[in-house]
């Protein structure tokens, strides 16, 4: 492995992202978050508008075109993700810098078999035979435990089920062999018994592979139990940094509320405790 | 309602623009400003509204604005005259000062599209939604009629119809809207099938609603606003139409001033007096367009997506 | 409101649906008695929502019987088969998607009568402002649009809605999937809350075991559109689960285990 072996692979410092509102101003998503990331599992967790994907799709480049990102430094192994041009952006992207979104539907060509997909994927940032890359390819949809990779190689994404869908997609990002994973609810839309399988893809891979994972998601109870490290973002903000396992001793009430409000099995709560949103939380 | 929440005069627009409307017709106010608001985003859009309103202005005013009787031409001294101060678009062959007939043409013009809108537009709703909302044998009986009126060109069918329905601008009329209903039904059908799935059709099916009402109620006037634009943006093609059947003698009969009319008859003399067919032909030229751009304009500002 | 509405109870007896070849739903029977809670957890595919659509009728019922059941020493008269008019009101139903469940094109007020309009119950404007206040929206959001609202607030009107006719039995199809967590806890209870004031007969659907055990006493965990068992919340809670694909549900909803089974 040759990749970067600083403990730092991505800093980000201050980053914000803003859009255009309708009163013709700006209205900032992400407010000033910074962090750095090794070879870890990272999970960023917060409920809807917390702008915790619009922080890893900043990282991407995918941020839509009216955004605004700004940030003292965002570099990906020293370089430089602010200043790179569009096209540098993209080789990193698929290359070292890999992505899985939540639904692998609107991820996959409609009308390319799994395989070709996989193949291209590689083509794009490898210069191997066609004999070569097939196998390369069954060989990656076996690492995400697919039991069938010849008959999954030549199958279209509607004929395959979510989970497998899902799998079929990591596939195609890790075929590229990159140092740093982004992944956006890679898992929300699956069932809880798929997800778990997923998830144990995903922790093998950082561990076999040394990784690292951005994992982005609302699911508290999930991220705490898979990342090694959590940032709770709020309006804009990460509130808290929580250690795994760390989620009890929780400081900030938004965090402890997120954590309190949810049922639990064998507990009787009612009714649930609410989230009371401060508004000097947002500040 | 009661006035009790009139605005301050300088208030108006944060009265419009408010996320929370206090009654019935701030709501629907407020969601009619937020249309406009996109549609005058729009210049091009702007420029055809601004024609179309013209037309309308000329043909209501067309007995002040006319310089000149459209139907009486002095036929010694003003016969095919260019075009000059006195008759700004020229005179045509029976002496009749142009201008004059194109600004009464314009009522012509105006009584077609009017009338073939409203005549096959609901035609198109009414059968497009029930269809597509039944399903099965009504629709496939719905949509065979609908396919073997979309398998003949149109202004051949309505050539056909106004042949067994005899000459004259309303039969024209009705041979237009007969054969330009077909398009609107499969626009609303296909609508209609996506909307028919959604949770909101079905709280109302299971709160015991009837299917007329949820057609009518419900589906119909989600499907409205892409008829709507499709046919203001089908106008120019039924203006074409009108002119092509006055063009071959089966729509207006002369001495009505109908702008395909008129065109016809410069063709006779197309090349020395090059204005006689020139003047109705851009006048054609430029309601159609207009009606294209205004078209363009409210399917980006009646899209409910883009509602903000 | 006049005397608390009696409850009436829901049996679904031996019920299948099957669409052309698929079998959704494959003989299920369930009695939910008048007042209770009940809870039916599966995952994708287990057929859990076909079987609330069959109650209501959206989905067609292959095979098998649905019909209320009359509360103890209640025996004033027949109750109404499914289909009819009576039977829709009673029987209302609350859905998953708070974003598709609300007609975009029309304000909250319309939503909320419309079905006043269909069932001929006067007094709309009382009944409408009482429900909106009900469900925890007060009068400033009758007349917004579902864009104009969050997606807790759009699920509090679809509860409004399904409230308004004054049902005594509500099908609630994962009411809060969609939503953030802190939004989920406050739609759930409201449901309670809503229960509890009118004595409502609940039959919840979600794929949340956590869920289902904080809502309902019993539940039936259901399996490609067949029953894996039926057991009470308690026994749930407790671990008295025998079933293995229980069992696995119940260690999937802790969350991720390193070394797990899936890992193997």
């Amino acid at each position: 492995m040759n990749g970067p072996s600083v403990a730092d692979m991505l800093v980000v410092d201050d980053l914000r992202v803003a859009f255009p509102n309708r009163e013709g101003g700006m209205t900032e998503a992400v407010r000033g978050v910074s962090f750095r990331l090794g070879r870890e599992r990272l999970g960023i967790v917060g409920e809807s508008g917390s702008g915790k994907s619009q922080t890893g799709r900043a990282i991407l480049g995918l941020t839509a075109p009216e955004g605004r990102v700004t940030a003292n430094r965002m570099e990906f192994d020293g370089i430089d993700l602010l200043h790179s041009s569009a096209r540098q952006r993209r080789a990193l992207r698929g290359g070292r810098i890999a992505m899985v979104l939540q639904d692998p539907k609107f991820s996959l060509n409609p009308v390319m078999s799994i395989g070709d997909q996989i193949v291209e994927t590689l083509d794009a940032h490898a210069r191997v035979s066609r004999r070569e890359a097939r196998d390369r390819a069954l060989e990656t949809l076996r690492q995400v435990q697919i039991d069938n990779p010849e008959r999954v190689f030549d199958l279209y994404p509607h004929e395959v089920s979510g989970g497998m869908g899902q799998r079929a997609m990591i596939a195609m990002m890790l075929i590229a062999d990159p140092d740093l994973l982004i992944a956006d609810e890679p898992t929300s839309a699956l069932d809880v018994t798929v997800q778990l399988q997923l998830l144990a893809i995903l922790d093998r891979l950082v561990t076999d592979r040394g990784m690292g994972l951005v994992f982005i998601s609302h699911d508290l109870r999930l991220v705490s139990t898979f990342c090694d490290r959590i940032l709770v973002m709020y309006a804009g903000k990460v509130v808290e940094e929580l250690s795994a396992g760390g989620l009890q001793d929780a400081q900030h009430p938004y965090t402890r509320g997120l954590v309190n409000c949810l049922p639990r099995l064998g507990e009787h709560r009612h009714p649930l405790p609410t989230l009371d949103r401060r508004p000097e939380w947002a500040l | 309602m009661s006035a009790v929440n009139a605005p301050s005069p300088g208030g108006w627009r944060e009265w419009l623009m408010s996320d929370r409307p206090q009654s019935r017709r701030q709501a629907a106010l407020g969601r009619a400003y937020g249309g406009w608001r996109t549609f005058s985003r729009n210049r091009l859009a702007m420029l055809g509204l601004a024609i179309v309103i013209a037309l309308l202005l000329v043909a209501l005013f067309a007995n002040q604005l006319a310089p000149y009787s459209p139907y009486i031409g002095d036929l010694r001294t003003t016969r095919l005259l260019p075009p000059s101060a006195a008759h700004w678009f020229g005179t045509d062959d029976q002496g009749r000062d142009i201008l004059s007939r194109i600004i009464h043409g314009s009522r012509i013009t105006l009584f077609v599209v009017v009338l073939v809108a409203i005549l096959a537009a609901p035609i198109g709703l009414v059968v497009g939604t029930v269809a597509g909302y039944s399903g099965g044998l009504i629709d496939a009986a719905l949509m065979r009629i609908t396919d073997i009126f979309l398998a003949f060109p149109r202004l051949i069918l309505a050539l056909a119809f106004v042949a067994a329905l005899g000459p004259g601008i309303e039969n024209a009329v009705i041979a237009i809207a007969i054969t330009s209903w077909p398009p609107y039904a499969r626009i609303a059908r296909a609508e209609t099938l996506t909307i028919r799935q959604a949770d909101y059709i079905a709280a109302v099916q299971l709160m015991g609603a009837s299917p007329w009402r949820i057609v009518l109620r419900h589906i119909m006037p989600l499907c409205v606003s892409s008829v709507i634009v499709r046919v203001t943006l089908d106008m120019a093609g039924i203006i074409l139409t009108a002119a092509g059947l006055g063009f071959l003698g089966l729509g207006a009969q002369p001495p009505t001033p109908e702008w395909g009319a008129m065109i016809a008859n410069g063709r006779l003399y197309v090349l020395d007096q090059w204005w006689v067919a020139a003047a109705p032909g851009a006048a054609i030229f430029l309601v159609s367009l207009a009606f294209n751009l205004l078209g363009d304009g409210l399917r980006d500002a009646l899209d409910p997506k883009g509602v903000k | 409101m006049t005397a608390r509405p009696v409850a009436a109870g829901l049996a679904i007896d031996n019920l299948s649906v099957v669409y052309d070849e698929f079998t959704a739903v494959d003989n299920v029977s369930i009695r939910v008695e008048p007042g209770q809670s009940f809870g039916i957890v599966g995952e994708s595919g287990s057929g859990k929502s076909t079987i609330l659509r069959a109650v209501c009728g959206l989905a067609p019922r292959t095979a098998g019987a649905v019909s209320l059941v009359a509360p103890p020493g209640d025996r004033t008269g027949a109750l109404p088969a499914p289909g009819s008019r009576e039977f829709r009101r009673r029987v209302q139903m609350v859905f998953q998607d708070p974003y598709g469940s609300l007609h975009p094109r029309q304000t909250i007020d319309r939503t909320l009568a419309e079905p006043l309009a269909i069932h001929r119950m006067g007094d709309a404007e009382t009944r409408i402002e009482r429900a909106l206040d009900e469900v925890g929206l007060g009068k400033g959001f009758r007349f917004r649009y579902p864009h104009q609202l969050s997606g807790g607030q759009r699920q509090r009107v679809a509860i409004a809605r399904a409230l308004i006719l004054e049902p005594q039995i509500l099908l609630l199809d994962e009411p809060t999937s969609a939503l953030d967590a802190s939004v989920q806890a406050e739609v759930l209870n409201l449901l309670e809350e809503m229960r509890r004031r009118h004595g409502l007969t609940f039959v919840l659907v979600s794929h949340d075991l956590a869920v289902v055990t904080h809502m309902c006493e019993r539940l039936m965990v259901m399996q490609r559109g067949r029953r894996v068992e039926e057991l009470s919340a308690d026994d749930l809670a407790l671990s008295r689960v025998s079933d293995p694909y229980t069992q696995r549900l119940m260690v999937a909803s802790r969350g991720f285990r390193r070394g797990g089974p899936e890992a193997a």
